[in-house]
C-alpha cells in the first residue's frame, strides 16, 4: 500500500522538477510593460520600435499601454508608487526630480549609459537628467522652437524671411492688416504667453538681451534685472507697435493655421498639425537673433526611465529596451515617423537632417538651446501670463509687474526646493 | 426525569435555531429594514463618506501623489487664508452666486409666467427653452467662447464692427470676463427652472384665481397676493438648487478660459477651478483638500440656511 504511493509521489516530484527546469529554460522569456501618452504618430513609432526590438531579442515581449494626454500624469503618478505601473515609463523631463526623490525610478547602469558617453553623444540639455554621477532617464527625441512663416503672406507683402529681431518687427509691421475701423484682421506676429511665448521670453529674449534668467541651477529667479526689463519692453513693444494682438483668434496656432498670421513661434511638435492644413503654405526658420548675432533657444523633451518595479530579468530586459530606444536607429525612426528631433548629436547633425527644410532650423537650434527646470510648469507659466496682463489690462508699470512676477516665481521655486 | 429535562431540550432547540427565532416580530421587522437599508448605507459610506473623511484628513497633510503623506497640521489652512488669490476666488464664487441665482430666478419666472398663458405652439416654445439645459456644457462653452472673440472671427464683435461700434473685450478683460461667462451659464440652467416654475404654477388651484376675478382685483395683486406666496416652495427649491449650482460652477469657466484657466488675472476663477488646478496641475493634494473642506463648509452653511427657510413654511 505504501510503496506504490511513494513511487507515485517520486514520479510526481520528478516530473515537477522537469517542469520547473523547462520553466527556467524559458525564464528568459520575459515581458516588460511600457507606458506613454496617446499621440497617434508616437504610438505608431513606438510600435515600429518594439517590433524591431522584439525581432532582435526574441525572448523579450514588450507590451505598450497608452493613456490620453490629459490623464497621463495622474495615471502614472498613481500607478508607479503602487507598484502596479510599467517597467519602462515615459515621463516629462520636468517631473523627473519628484520621481527620483521618491525612489520610483532606478538609475541607468553606468556601464551601458556612462555619463561620459551621454555627455559626448547627446545634445547638451540632456545633462539635466544626471544626478550623483548616474543618468536616471534619457530621451528618444527632443523639441525646440523656431519661427514659422506663411509664405503667401510674405510674398504678397514682398518681405524677406527675417533673421534678426529688428527684421522680424519690420516684417511683421509690413504684414499686419486692419479693417476700416482699425481692428486687426491679420497679425504680423502671433503672441500669447499662454502658448510658447513664455519659453521664448525666459530662455531666448532674456538671454539675447544679455541676461541669465535663473541662477543656481534654476533655483533663483534672475530676471528682475535691466536685461529682463529690456526683454519685457521688447515683448510689450510688439503690441504697442501694433504688429500683434495677444489672444488674436483665441490661440496663436489657430491664427497661423487659419492663414491670418504671417509669423508664429512654436515648437517642432506643431509640424505634424501644419502639414495637415490644406491651403497653408508655410516655411520655418531659426528664431531671430539679435543684431550682434546672439542666438538662443528653448528645448524640452520626454524621457524614458526604468521604474523601481522592474527587478531581476525584467530589469535586464528593461535596460536592453532602453538601450534600443535611445539608439541612433531608433531616433531616425522617431524623426521620420513623429517628426520629433533626435536627441543624439550624430543623428541630428547629419548633413541631411541638419539641412532639412523643415527639421533643420529646429535641429540647429538645439545646439544653443537651454532647458528650463520647472518646479511647476503651469504655475510658472501663469506668473508670466499675469505679468503681461497686469500691464496690458491694468496699466501697471512694466518694471513693477516684472518685480512682482520674479518674486512670485521665486516663491514657487522656494516652496518646491523646501526653503 | 423527562419533565425536568424538557425545558433543557427546548433551550437547546432555541439555541440551535439561533438568535433570530428569539426575536419578536417587531424586532425582526427592524432587522429586515436595516438589512435592506445597509445596501445604500454601505454604498454611501464607501463612495461618499469615506472619501469625504479622507479629504478632511488629507487637508492636514502634504502629499504630491508620488511619495508618502506627511502631517503638516493646519499649515494648509494657514497658507490658504493668507493667499490673496484665495480671497479673490472666494469673492468670484460669491459673485457667481449672488448675480447668477437672482437673475436666473427672475428671468425664468417671467418666462414661465407668460409661457403658462401662451397656448400657441406652447410645446415648441417650451422645448426651445429646454434645449440649452440638455446641451453639453463643454460644447456650449466653446461656442460662446467663439462668439466672444475679437474681429475677425468673433460673432458679437463682428456685428459691432459692422455697425461701426468699437469692439468690446469680452473675455480679455478683468471686469467683463466674469459676466460674459456667467451669461451662458444662466442661459443653460433656465430651461430646467422654467419647467419647475410651470409645474408650480399649474399646481395652484384655479379657484383662488376665480375668487380674485369675482372680487375684481388687479393682475398685479393676483401675482403678488396669490401666485408668489403659493409658489414659495417652488422658489425655495429652485434657489437651493441653483445656489449650489453656481457655487460649484466649473465647466463654463474652465472651457471658456482653458489657455489661462480662471483668467485674466484670476478674475473669473471659482473655488472649484482653484481646487482642480491645485490638485491636478500643481499636484499639491493636501492644499487642494483644504480648499475642498472650505468649499464643503460653504455649501453646508448655504444649504442649512436655505433648508431653514424651507422649514419656516
Amino acid at each position: 500500500m505504501h510503496r506504490p504511493f511513494r513511487t507515485a509521489l517520486a514520479a510526481l516530484a520528478t516530473s515537477a522538477a522537469a517542469l520547473s527546469a523547462a520553466g527556467s529554460a524559458s525564464a528568459q522569456e520575459v515581458t516588460i510593460e511600457y507606458w506613454q501618452y496617446f499621440f497617434e504618430a508616437r504610438v505608431n513609432a513606438m510600435e515600429e520600435l518594439i517590433a524591431g526590438f522584439e525581432a532582435a531579442n526574441p525572448n523579450i515581449n514588450v507590451e505598450m499601454t497608452h493613456f490620453p494626454y490629459a490623464d497621463y500624469r495622474t495615471r502614472t503618478a498613481v500607478a508607479v508608487p503602487s507598484g502596479e505601473g510599467p517597467d519602462v515609463v515615459q515621463l516629462f523631463y520636468g517631473w523627473l526630480n519628484d520621481y527620483i526623490d521618491e525612489g520610483l525610478i532606478q538609475p541607468l547602469p553606468t556601464d551601458t549609459f556612462s555619463p561620459e558617453m551621454v555627455e559626448a553623444e547627446f545634445f547638451p540639455m540632456v545633462g539635466a537628467m544626471e544626478r550623483d554621477g548616474a543618468y536616471y532617464a534619457l530621451p528618444t527625441a527632443v523639441r525646440s522652437l523656431a519661427l514659422f512663416y506663411n509664405e503667401r503672406i510674405l510674398e504678397g507683402a514682398g518681405v524677406e524671411v527675417p533673421t534678426t529681431l529688428d527684421e522680424l518687427v519690420a516684417a511683421a509691421e509690413a504684414t499686419t492688416e486692419r479693417d476700416g475701423a482699425g481692428n486687426i484682421t491679420q497679425v504680423g506676429l502671433t503672441t500669447g504667453m499662454t502658448a510658447q511665448d513664455h519659453h521664448w521670453f525666459r530662455e531666448v529674449l532674456i538671454r539675447q538681451m544679455g541676461g541669465e534668467p535663473y541662477l543656481d541651477d534654476y533655483r533663483t529667479v534672475n530676471y528682475d534685472t535691466e536685461e529682463g526689463r529690456a526683454a519685457l519692453d521688447f515683448y510689450l513693444g510688439l503690441e504697442e507697435q501694433g504688429v500683434t494682438q495677444s489672444g488674436f483668434m483665441d490661440e496663436p496656432q489657430a491664427a497661423f493655421r487659419g492663414g491670418r498670421a504671417a509669423f508664429h513661434i512654436d515648437g517642432s511638435f506643431r509640424i505634424g498639425a501644419l502639414n495637415g492644413e490644406r491651403g497653408l503654405q508655410w516655411g520655418v526658420t531659426e528664431l531671430p537673433a539679435t543684431n550682434d548675432g546672439t542666438q538662443s533657444n528653448y528645448s524640452s523633451y520626454w524621457v524614458n526611465a526604468i521604474t523601481s518595479s522592474a527587478e531581476g530579468p525584467e530589469y535586464d530586459a528593461a535596460v536592453l529596451f532602453m538601450e534600443y530606444i535611445t539608439s541612433p536607429e531608433a531616433m531616425q525612426i522617431w524623426l521620420d515617423t513623429v517628426g520629433e528631433l533626435p536627441a543624439r548629436v550624430e543623428v541630428g547633425m547629419t548633413e541631411e537632417n541638419a539641412n532639412d527644410e523643415v527639421f533643420g532650423p529646429f535641429i540647429r537650434g538645439l545646439e544653443y538651446a537651454n532647458t528650463t527646470f520647472f518646479a511647476d510648469e503651469s504655475a510658472q507659466r501663469q506668473v508670466l501670463v499675469d505679468m503681461i496682463e497686469r500691464v496690458q489690462l491694468q496699466d501697471m508699470d512694466p518694471g513693477e509687474s516684472l518685480s512682482i512676477a520674479a518674486e512670485a516665481e521665486q516663491t514657487i521655486l522656494d516652496d518646491y526646493f523646501g526653503e | 426525569m423527562a419533565s425536568i429535562s424538557s425545558p433543557d431540550t427546548a433551550r437547546q432547540n432555541t439555541a440551535r435555531r439561533g438568535l433570530y427565532a428569539r426575536l419578536s416580530i417587531g424586532q425582526k421587522r427592524t432587522l429586515w429594514a436595516w438589512t435592506f437599508l445597509a445596501v445604500p448605507i454601505l454604498f454611501y459610506v464607501v463612495i461618499r463618506f469615506y472619501p469625504t473623511g479622507n479629504a478632511m484628513v488629507l487637508s492636514l497633510q502634504e502629499w504630491n501623489l508620488l511619495g508618502d503623506r506627511s502631517w503638516v497640521g493646519l499649515e494648509n489652512y494657514r497658507t490658504l487664508f493668507s493667499d490673496p488669490v484665495f480671497w479673490q476666488v472666494f469673492r468670484n464664487t460669491f459673485v457667481y452666486l449672488l448675480l447668477g441665482t437672482p437673475i436666473s430666478l427672475v428671468i425664468s419666472f417671467i418666462i414661465a409666467y407668460h409661457l403658462d398663458k401662451v397656448r400657441f405652439m406652447h410645446g415648441t416654445i417650451r422645448a426651445l427653452y429646454f434645449v440649452p439645459f440638455m446641451t453639453s456644457a463643454v460644447a456650449m462653452a466653446w461656442v460662446w467662447r467663439w462668439f466672444y472673440q475679437d474681429v475677425p472671427i468673433g460673432l458679437f464683435n463682428n456685428w459691432l464692427a459692422t455697425f461701426g461700434i468699437s469692439q468690446i473685450d469680452f473675455l480679455d478683460s478683468t471686469t467683463n470676463a466674469l459676466p460674459s461667462i456667467l451669461a451662458p451659464a444662466i442661459w443653460a440652467g433656465l430651461g430646467f427652472q422654467i419647467i419647475i416654475f410651470m409645474a408650480g404654477l399649474r399646481a395652484i388651484p384655479r379657484t383662488f384665481y376665480e375668487a380674485a376675478e369675482i372680487d375684481g382685483v388687479s393682475t398685479w395683486t393676483v401675482l403678488w397676493e396669490i401666485t408668489l406666496p403659493l409658489l414659495r416652495p417652488t422658489i425655495v427649491f429652485i434657489v437651493v438648487l441653483s445656489s449650489i449650482g453656481f457655487l460649484r460652477i466649473f465647466d463654463h469657466v474652465f472651457n471658456m478660459t482653458t489657455a489661462n484657466p480662471g483668467g485674466p488675472l484670476n478674475s473669473t476663477k471659482p473655488l472649484v477651478l482653484m481646487i482642480y488646478q491645485t490638485a491636478f496641475s500643481s499636484f499639491d493634494m493636501g492644499y487642494a483638500a483644504a480648499q475642498t473642506v472650505v468649499l464643503f463648509t460653504i455649501l453646508l452653511i448655504v444649504s442649512l440656511i436655505q433648508l431653514r427657510l424651507l422649514r419656516d413654511r
